[in-house]
């Protein structure tokens, strides 16, 4: 029986169960539901909650791990003598895995029966023939050791799946039965109901973190690797860029990299932080109600216009507009469309909601007290806002800001299209430079091979571009923290 | 006969659709504590906004009527608010010291509106506002401490101390004692007497004592009107209008 299908029958049973504990409920107390410690449907969540989790906890962990298992003992009984490497026997055990599927295929399409595929035997039929027929294509013959291998995996799988089934549904009716049992009117069905909700909110919430924590581990895991093959002081101290090939790269230098990132980033906020504060202030303070009402979703819809829209824009529109004036034509500073203030400048404008948007909040926040106390001692508009206002709202703002900041150092799509390729150290801002991101693009797609250094430098960046981040991210919530303690 | 600072004749406030200020004429004296009493809502704080057009900042909200400061028209187009605040300083209800330091936030008036020529101009304004707001002797050793680090008592005495600072010819004082202790509110009503000899004071109060305390005018308002205005002395000991003594009576309100 597929998972599928198991599935539905706890389903449908749990749907049972609610039904069954209710009346029963109500049953043992004669009907009178003021006699009832809960409210009957407590009682029905409670059989249906014991008759669906456990066996769906049961279902989900066994269904992730059976082919880990199998795939592991399979892959133990495979000769040493036929592969030399972990990566060989990656490639023999992906053979079987498709060997395996093949013969699912013909027993489903009734070219051959279970017996038939136990009793096969790779010298005397042209396996690879009949798999093509039912449509797996083989890249070679079917060795006997694939061949054994496939059929025990495939009967270990059939295996599996039948104890499965059994263990799902004996669980599923155990606790169905259980609960069903303790439906009378004293049990304090509410409670376990409560506990059990509480448990599915720490599930969630935990899965969340847990993710996190995964990706974070398998971040640092293969940097450890990248850096037993790559020397770390040359990564982190190394001014050139430039890998080769597969393998024996001597230039792998993150500086020219961190510096293309940080002066893309520098030239997004010289943009974004004049034009996003103003533009926060403008409808804090001085803005009516109806204009507020329209212009603030008019700019929040600047932040959900997807980035590599604003990459085409850059590209296409700011690129070749600064050629015109910076360009050979003009002032002779820029070679071509893609440089550090083409991208930095398209960036720029994507991070004026971010930084608007946050400091129109923050300035909200600020107690209207505060502006009276000014206007009431004769200040001016601009005045309260330059000198009470804004210094009430400043930490906020860097928060505001710092958040910005952590959004351009992680951009990716605008800084491929619109800053070029080139990883260089270089002071002119209509020059092209590159980013840790669009470097870690670059060296994962295509024809890579996963083990070699080129490759898993795309790791040590992004372990750089996470640290640097999440350390700007900190230092914000720190800093927005600090200051929301203030007025409350 | 004292000269009259402030004319109001048939004031009248509303706040959107709501009738707030009826009708109200009222003549404030110079070198006077005044009082306006009554109920919560009553129109008291309102009516004290609409004499240095605090009212301005709220949208919703239409003044009619005249108010006259030294015979001119503060409503007049030509007057401009700023100026005007400047010549009417105000104290809140709760203590608003600015996110600045002490002699910053004594300072703020001074500089906007170009009171000091030099550093030893403004350090005197400050130290003379502090010690008129009887605060120089608790502060004098941390002059550049944050005044939000201050008490409540000490914050609102700060805030008092920075309306000063501007030179005022008014000061009106909204609640100013309502969110301190009686030790603090005494060393404020000390002040306002002190006050008195240089400003004209305007104070809405909720206690009557606080009013037969340091004020020499009081005015009564109920509902949106003013029921009646007078000598404090004679308004708490022989009041003409029902409602004010049932007021002072503690029979509403």
């Amino acid at each position: 029986m597929s998972a599928f299908w198991l599935l539905v029958i706890i389903l449908a049973l749990a749907v049972l169960g609610f039904v069954l504990g209710r009346a029963r409920a109500l049953a043992s107390v004669g009907g009178d539901r003021r006699k009832l410690h809960s409210l009957p449907s407590f009682y029905g969540y409670n059989v249906a909650m014991l008759a669906l989790v456990p066996a769906l906890l049961v279902l989900c962990l066994w269904v992730i791990l059976q082919p880990i298992v199998i795939h592991a003992s399979v892959a133990g009984a495979i000769p040493e003598t036929h592969y030399e490497s972990s990566g060989q026997l990656n490639l023999v055990m992906s053979d079987v895995a498709r060997v395996a599927e093949g013969l699912d295929e013909m027993v489903r399409q009734n070219v051959m029966t279970r017996e038939g595929i136990a009793a096969l035997d790779a010298d005397s039929t042209d396996l690879r023939a009949q798999l093509a027929q039912v449509g797996v294509a083989l890249g070679g013959e079917v060795s006997p050791t694939i061949l054994s291998a496939a059929q025990a995996l495939r009967a270990r799988s059939e295996t599996g799946t039948l104890a499965l089934t059994v263990v799902v549904l004996i669980i599923a009716a155990g606790g169905f039965l259980f609960a069903l049992r303790s439906s009378t009117g004293d049990f304090r069905a509410r409670n376990r109901v409560e506990s059990g909700v509480k448990l599915l909110l720490i599930g969630a919430a935990s899965l969340a973190i847990l993710t996190t924590i995964g990706i974070v581990l398998s971040l640092v895991f293969n940097t450890i690797n990248f850096f037993g093959m790559f020397p770390m002081t040359d990564f982190l101290f190394g001014t050139v860029w430039s890998p080769e090939g597969r393998g024996g790269s001597e230039h792998l230098g993150i500086l020219p990299l961190l510096w293309g990132t940080l002066y893309i980033s520098l030239v997004a906020l010289l943009v974004a932080v004049p034009i996003g504060l103003f533009a926060a202030i403008y409808l804090a303070e001085y803005a009516g109600k109806t204009t507020r009402a329209v212009a603030k979703p008019l700019l929040e819809v600047l932040a959900g216009i997807p980035t590599i829209v604003y990459g085409l824009f850059a590209l296409t529109v700011v690129g070749p507009m600064l050629v015109g004036v910076f360009g050979a034509d003009g002032l002779g500073w820029m070679q071509g469309a893609r440089s550090v203030m083409t991208a930095g400048l398209v960036m720029g404008i994507m991070l004026i909601p971010f930084v608007s948007s946050l400091s129109d909040d923050i300035i909200n926040a600020v107690p209207q007290t505060m502006r009276d106390g000014s206007y009431g001692l004769g200040a001016t508009q601009s005045e309260t806002v330059r000198q009470v206002v804004l210094p009430a709202a400043l930490p906020g703002i860097v928060g505001a800001v710092l958040l910005a900041a952590s959004r351009a150092i992680g951009e990716t799509m605008i800084v491929v299209m619109g800053a070029g390729a080139a990883a260089r150290l270089d002071l002119n801002p209509f020059a092209a430079m590159t980013t840790v991101t669009a470097k870690i693009v670059s060296q994962l797609t295509g024809d890579s091979d996963f083990a070699s250094p080129e490759a898993l430098v795309a790791f040590a960046l992004g372990m750089t571009l996470f640290i640097l981040t999440l350390g700007l991210n900190v230092l914000a919530l720190y800093i927005v923290r600090k200051y929301r303690e203030q007025y409350e | 006969m004292q000269d009259i600072k402030i004319t109001a004749k048939n004031v009248q406030v509303h706040y959107g659709d709501t009738h707030a200020i009826k009708d109200v004429s009222v003549d404030i004296q110079d070198n006077t504590v005044t009082a306006f009493i009554g109920p919560s809502g009553c129109g008291k704080s309102t009516f004290l906004r609409c004499l240095n057009r605090m009212n301005d900042t709220i949208d919703i909200c239409r003044v009619d009527g005249d108010i006259r400061l030294d015979g001119e028209d503060i409503y007049d187009k030509r007057v401009d608010p700023v100026q005007l605040r400047a010549k009417v300083g105000m104290v809140f209800q709760k203590p608003n010291p600015f996110p600045k330091s002490i002699y910053d936030n004594i300072a703020y008036g001074p500089r906007i509106h170009g009171l000091a020529r030099n550093k030893a101009d403004l350090d005197e304004i400050v130290e003379k506002s502090l010690r008129r707001g009887a605060i120089w002797d608790e502060v004098k050793d941390r002059l550049h401490a944050p005044g939000t680090g201050l008490s409540g008592g000490q914050q609102q005495r700060l805030c008092i101390a920075r309306a000063i600072a501007t030179e005022p010819e008014v000061l009106l004082m909204d609640e100013p004692c309502s969110a301190l202790d009686p030790i603090a509110t005494a060393q404020v009503e000390e002040l306002i007497d002190e006050l008195r000899q240089n400003f004209s004071v305007v104070i809405v109060t909720h206690s009557m004592q606080q009013a037969a305390r340091v004020s020499q005018k009081t005015a009564f308002f109920h509902l949106g009107n003013l029921v009646e205005y007078g000598e404090t002395d004679r308004i708490f000991t022989n009041p003409t209008d029902p409602r004010t003594e049932s007021y002072i009576t503690g029979r509403i309100g």
